[in-house]
């Protein structure tokens, strides 16, 4: 974007937005709305507190764990679904309900199945972040070209080396938009679980910070949540345009 | 003339001849219910030569290339290569696909060593042969490109020299340079020559185009659609020692193409 001639940052119309909201924060119109200036200090005086380190530490270790056995199931699922019809034609409707429903209603089950605590989280982050990684992998793995299939099989590929040689390198590209959708979706969950059980992490605090009307503190954690999620999506991004460069000419 | 024609005459049994590498018996193949894309294919292709399958589409050509593969099954009859009953691929037969077949995230020298790597070939060894055969179809420079880097006869010389480095003695050519411009066909025509007289090995070869067939084979295979079936053989027995420019005016080329047109025109009229 260029303004008079100047180029001006993509992430420079934050800073109109924060200068509004700071604006209308001054105003004094809603209480729920402190100026921004107010919500940045306590962002940084928040993140000196032990209580929002060790419920970072919670909260970072419950996404983690749920997002590693997502990536450890889903990808395996997405392969078996791409490659044998009949695990398709069986899990094929439970997953595609499992990706658009509204999951945050289960979470009471997982609570009930799981007790108040982190890991009801993990099952969470786990449930909402887990069917688009098998869907996406699917996908990629239904799109990879059949000549290149063949031509592994016409020079001995073995089994093995099918999947780990030609499939996985083939269907990379939509593995990793898979992972990096199920890292917004995981996110989600993580924050949904931990309010729901709202005695762990992140919950625990916004619990407090809105039960008290610490407006300030709590836009700040909110602000510091979406970073997080934002900085997640456009690592795994970079590592996506990456193998798009180099998958491109498919 | 000076043509060797078979055509027109019933063709089975097909003559064995003792030198055949490939022997084709009762080949038939049925997709699904009652689509019949080979019908009772008798054949044998001579060791050393280069033979095509020549046909307009639909009349299976790809499809028995690919049995004989060993990427299709047969409905019915049996392929052997060099005495060998065909059950799956082997190592005996390499195979250069139409769309290239290359992977996009490997360089030019990991897709043309790949089927050394398959085969468990140790990295510095397959790399030596691998650069041996990316000189022979001249790429020399380009190991360290991605094959979205290159054009596309670039890339089908990719597919030509990892089926050449595996060291097959069969070379299985599924239409190759249908996605290849026209003056870089012709080059690559002249270098596949050239590259026949060094390489000792048998090329069948798919193609629906006429000329193409007639200035690269000792011996065409005529086959007719719907169902499959051998309609005639054509031996143009052209001189391709000299100047590849010269093979296109030799009178033997010319006829062949003619008689080859009159022989497939009326599957198109």
């Amino acid at each position: 974007m260029t303004i008079f001639g100047f180029r001006i940052p993509i992430m420079a119309s934050l800073i109109v937005w924060a200068i509004l909201w700071d604006i209308v924060g001054r105003l004094d119109l809603v209480f729920l709305l402190p100026p921004f200036s107010e919500v940045l200090g306590a962002a940084v005086d928040l993140v000196q507190t032990p209580s929002w380190q060790t419920a970072t530490v919670t909260t970072l270790r419950s996404f983690v764990v749920g997002m590693g056995l997502s990536i450890v199931v889903g990808i395996p699922l997405g392969f078996l679904m791409g490659r044998v019809r009949l695990a398709d034609d069986l899990l094929g409707m439970w997953v595609n309900i499992f990706s658009s429903a509204p999951l945050s209603a289960l979470v009471p089950v997982l609570m009930i199945l799981f007790g108040f605590g982190e890991r009801t989280i993990v099952a969470a982050v786990f449930l909402f972040s887990v069917w688009i990684i098998v869907l996406d992998t699917r996908a990629g793995i239904l799109h990879v070209s059949p000549s290149l299939v063949e031509m592994a099989r016409s020079y001995g590929a073995s089994r093995k080396a099918l999947y780990g040689k030609i499939l996985l390198w083939a269907a990379l590209p939509e593995i990793l938009a898979g992972v990096r959708l199920g890292l917004i979706r995981g996110v989600k969950g993580v924050v949904i679980g931990q309010l729901l059980v709202a005695i762990v992490g992140y919950g625990a605090l916004f619990e407090t910070f809105s039960r008290n009307f610490r407006m300030a503190q709590f836009w700040a954690l909110t602000i510091i949540l979406f970073a997080f999620a934002m900085v997640v999506a456009e690592l795994i991004e970079r590592v996506e345009r990456k193998v798009e460069y180099y998958a491109g000419a498919r | 003339m000076m043509m060797n024609m078979t055509a027109a005459r019933p063709l089975s049994p097909q003559p064995t001849a003792p030198d055949a590498i490939v022997e084709i018996r009762g080949i038939s193949k049925t997709y699904g219910a009652d689509v019949e894309a080979l019908r009772n294919i008798d054949l044998d292709l001579p060791r050393g030569k280069l033979t095509s399958l020549l046909g307009p589409s639909g009349c299976g050509k790809t499809t028995l290339l690919k049995i004989v593969a060993g990427l299709i099954p047969p409905s019915a009859g049996t392929v052997r290569v060099a005495g060998k009953l065909v059950e799956g691929p082997g190592p005996e037969r390499a195979f250069v696909f139409q769309d290239f077949a290359l992977m996009p995230w490997a360089t030019v020298l990991r897709n043309v060593a790949f089927g050394l790597e398959l085969r468990g070939v140790g990295r510095a060894e397959r790399e030596e042969t691998a650069r041996r055969y990316i000189a022979e179809v001249g790429l020399v420079g380009f190991e360290q490109k991605y094959p979205h880097e290159l054009s596309g006869g670039m890339r089908q010389r990719v597919g030509l020299a990892r089926a050449l480095s595996v060291d097959a003695e069969v070379l299985l050519l599924d239409e190759p340079f249908s996605a290849v411009d026209e003056q870089n066909r012709r080059k690559f025509q002249e270098d596949l020559i050239r590259l026949r007289s060094t390489q000792n090995k048998t090329f069948i070869f798919v193609t629906h185009s006429i000329e193409e067939a007639v200035y690269l084979s000792d011996r065409i295979v005529l086959l007719s659609p719907r169902p499959g079936r051998i309609s005639g053989i054509v031996e143009p027995n052209i001189d391709r020692s000299g100047n590849p420019d010269d093979i296109r005016r030799d009178q033997r080329y010319l006829d062949a193409v003619e008689e080859i047109w009159q022989g497939l025109r009326k599957y198109v009229e």
